[in-house]
């Protein structure tokens, strides 16, 4: 018996070890494909930092790894300097109105969208995502006169209210995904138990998709701040959003890199913010949500 | 408070759900709607409850016409199959739900509360969220949040169907008790026979948006108006076989016949449709009057100490619950024994004739 027993787990043992050799080898591959993509990812990041701390003559005359002659002049440059600092000021002023804005007018639009039948909802539905398809520059001339003629050139709701175009259809999308995964079942039971629609939505309905409008808060924040083209047209000094500060640096002060790679340093900065406060969410979002 | 729906009618999209169904509910009575799938009993509820407006029809309370009346204005509870629950408050919360909305003193409440999830055996869940607890846990809350309201109308979907069978069980005992302390309409939908003669009170039978009978349940049960209720309230389904009625004597399609004792007994000549149970099909002759005919075997379902029978007699489908095990070999033929005295008789058009004697018909 025991005879047996032995001869019969050896091969399985021998096998059990033969795959956990093959696991072992597998996984000696399976980092390195990962590996490089963050490392391709993370070179120009390190570059912006590394070229940030440096002087521009040292920028511009050799090329090294790290820098030599390492220098806090160039964020001392943005900390101090109005122009630079207003243009970040300035593109978080709009982006965040921007976000409240879109995301306040989303949520009564992606309600309707999730819970009514109405005529044409669908095609509305639809034509709503193709907003976000058309490239901004269509709307850049529109915009830069219809804005003038109100008076709103140059301020931050301008910028604001031009990023709701291609904001607002999506915080719409994201949202109606998140509340279409609340059964309707749990509106009628609120109105059951004799709850207004108001106090059912603020109580009720708003805490069951936090994370759907944590999820399209981010997204418009984002969008918002790094779109361009409608935010430099629409804006001249006293809004002016930081990436036309930076292009501008370039045009007037011939060769100042060091302070450039230091203010995109920067503006990745906020983006890092926001997801930090959303992280819990949209890990949750994205697997709730249809996005 | 007496609930009475008048004539209501449901569309949806070109789509009957809902087709004339005028029923009266007194105080204090409890109703089961029964139907298969599809028959309108949500839709039916959802009516009631205000939820959906009927496109024709009246829903009237104590004789007022409150069909607009939107919901939140109603005395009304409602439990859904699918366990709904506040997710994002606790379950002591959830019960109190209602009773927050309706400004119920802060003492009054808390002892409400209590005493409803003593009722429902949630008084250790209470400072936990829904989702953690167990599907039964879960429906338990819903029945705690919609009995503390009081409502004057209390509202069940299939609420025991999600559950599995321990529970079903468990449940299924306690609710009938609870609705006679509670005294409000209670109107219960489910599919199975078996729920509605467990719960008593009265039923209302549903084919296709229609209300086929409404009565006591037992009544419902042993005399069927027409073939529709009989087939909505019988589980295995009834079995039927045409048959034609000569000189006293039931001529089947095979050449049996079987003597007109029973409920049998002074039909008038002419063509007739015999239902029978699945309990009065037997494998063995019952009485002297009953008559075996020829059929063959489709498959035998064992459930422990009863077989279920599957038959094939011509061609139609015949169900036999037996007591015992019997197993038969699929395509067999075996020896089926009818008893007159058990059988329902219906008229071309489906309404009943002939009853079984009220005891026998169960």
């Amino acid at each position: 018996m025991t005879d047996t027993a032995t001869v019969a787990s050896r091969p399985m043992h021998s096998t059990g070890a033969a795959r956990r050799a093959g696991a072992r080898r597998r996984i000696g591959f399976s980092w390195l494909v990962p590996a490089l993509y963050i490392l391709f990812l993370m070179v120009p990041i390190y570059w912006l930092l590394n070229m940030s701390f440096k002087t521009t003559n040292e920028i511009l005359g050799t090329f090294s790894l790290w820098p030599n002659e390492f220098t806090f002049a160039n964020y001392h440059k943005i900390v101090t300097d109005p122009v630079w600092y207003n243009g970040y000021l300035n593109s978080i002023a709009y982006a965040t109105l921007n976000t409240i804005l879109s995301v306040s007018v989303a949520l009564p639009a992606a309600y309707a969208f999730s819970r009514y039948r109405f005529l044409g909802d669908k095609h509305l539905f639809f034509w709503l995502l193709t907003n976000r398809m058309a490239p901004p520059a269509i709307f850049a001339l529109p915009f830069f006169q219809l804005y003038s003629s109100v008076g709103l050139f140059d301020t931050h709701i301008a910028v604001a209210l031009a990023h709701c175009l291609f904001n607002i259809p999506l915080a719409v999308w994201i949202l109606e995904g998140f509340m279409s995964g609340v059964p309707k079942e749990i509106d009628e039971t609120a109105y059951i138990d004799g709850y207004s629609f108001r106090r059912f939505f603020f109580k009720i309905f708003i805490p069951l998709i936090a994370g759907g409008i944590g999820v399209a808060a981010f997204f418009c924040f984002m969008f918002s701040w790094v779109e361009l083209l409608l935010a430099k047209t629409l804006t001249s000094v006293a809004a002016r959003p930081i990436a036309s500060v930076m292009t501008r640096t370039i045009s007037i002060s011939g060769y100042e890199l060091g302070v450039l790679a230091a203010a995109g340093a920067l503006t990745i900065v906020p983006g890092a913010i926001v997801i930090y406060f959303v992280r819990n969410y949209i890990a949750k979002g994205f697997a709730l949500g249809r996005v | 408070m007496t609930l009475e729906l008048r004539n209501v009618t449901k569309r949806v999209g070109g789509e009957t759900h809902v087709a004339g169904v005028t029923l009266t509910l007194e105080r204090g009575s409890l109703n089961v709607l029964l139907g298969p799938t599809l028959s309108g009993k949500t839709t039916i509820l959802r009516l009631m409850a205000g939820l959906d407006v009927p496109v024709e029809g009246q829903v009237l309370i104590d004789g007022r016409d409150v069909t607009g009346t939107p919901v939140r204005q109603r005395s009304v509870a409602m439990v859904y199959q699918q366990f709904i629950n506040y997710p994002n408050l606790t379950v002591y919360e959830n019960i109190a739900s209602p009773l927050r909305v309706a400004r119920v003193p802060r003492t009054e409440l808390d002892r409400r509360v209590r005493d409803a999830a003593a009722l429902m055996r949630l008084d250790s869940q209470l400072d936990r969220y829904p989702l953690g607890l167990s599907g039964g846990q879960q429906q338990r809350t819903a029945l705690a949040r919609a009995i503390v309201k009081r409502a004057d109308l209390l509202l069940l979907d299939e609420p025991l169907a999600n559950l599995d069978y321990k529970l079903r069980e468990e449940l299924r005992e306690q609710l009938p008790k609870l609705f006679a302390e509670i005294g409000a309409i209670t109107v219960y939908a489910t599919a199975e026979p078996s729920d509605a003669l467990l719960l008593g009170g009265s039923t209302a039978t549903l084919s296709e948006g229609r209300v086929t009978q409404f009565g006591r349940t037992v009544d419902v049960y042993r005399r069927p108006t027409d073939r529709e209720t009989a087939e909505a309230f019988s589980d295995p389904p009834m079995n039927f076989i045409a048959a034609r009625i000569a000189g006293g004597k039931a001529h089947l399609p095979g050449g049996a016949i079987l003597p007109a004792h029973g409920p049998l007994a002074g039909l008038p000549d002419g063509e007739i449709t015999l239902g029978f149970r699945a309990n009065h099909l037997y494998l063995r002759q019952p009485s002297q009057d009953a008559v075996a005919v020829t059929a063959k075997v489709a498959i035998v379902e064992i459930t422990g100490s009863e077989s279920f029978v599957h038959a094939i007699h011509r061609d139609m489908r015949w169900v036999a619950l037996v007591h015992g095990i019997h197993e038969l070999n699929p395509g067999a033929p075996v020896e089926l024994y009818l008893d007159p005295k058990r059988m329902f008789a219906f008229d071309r058009d489906g309404r009943l004739v002939a009853a079984p004697d009220f005891a026998a018909a169960a």
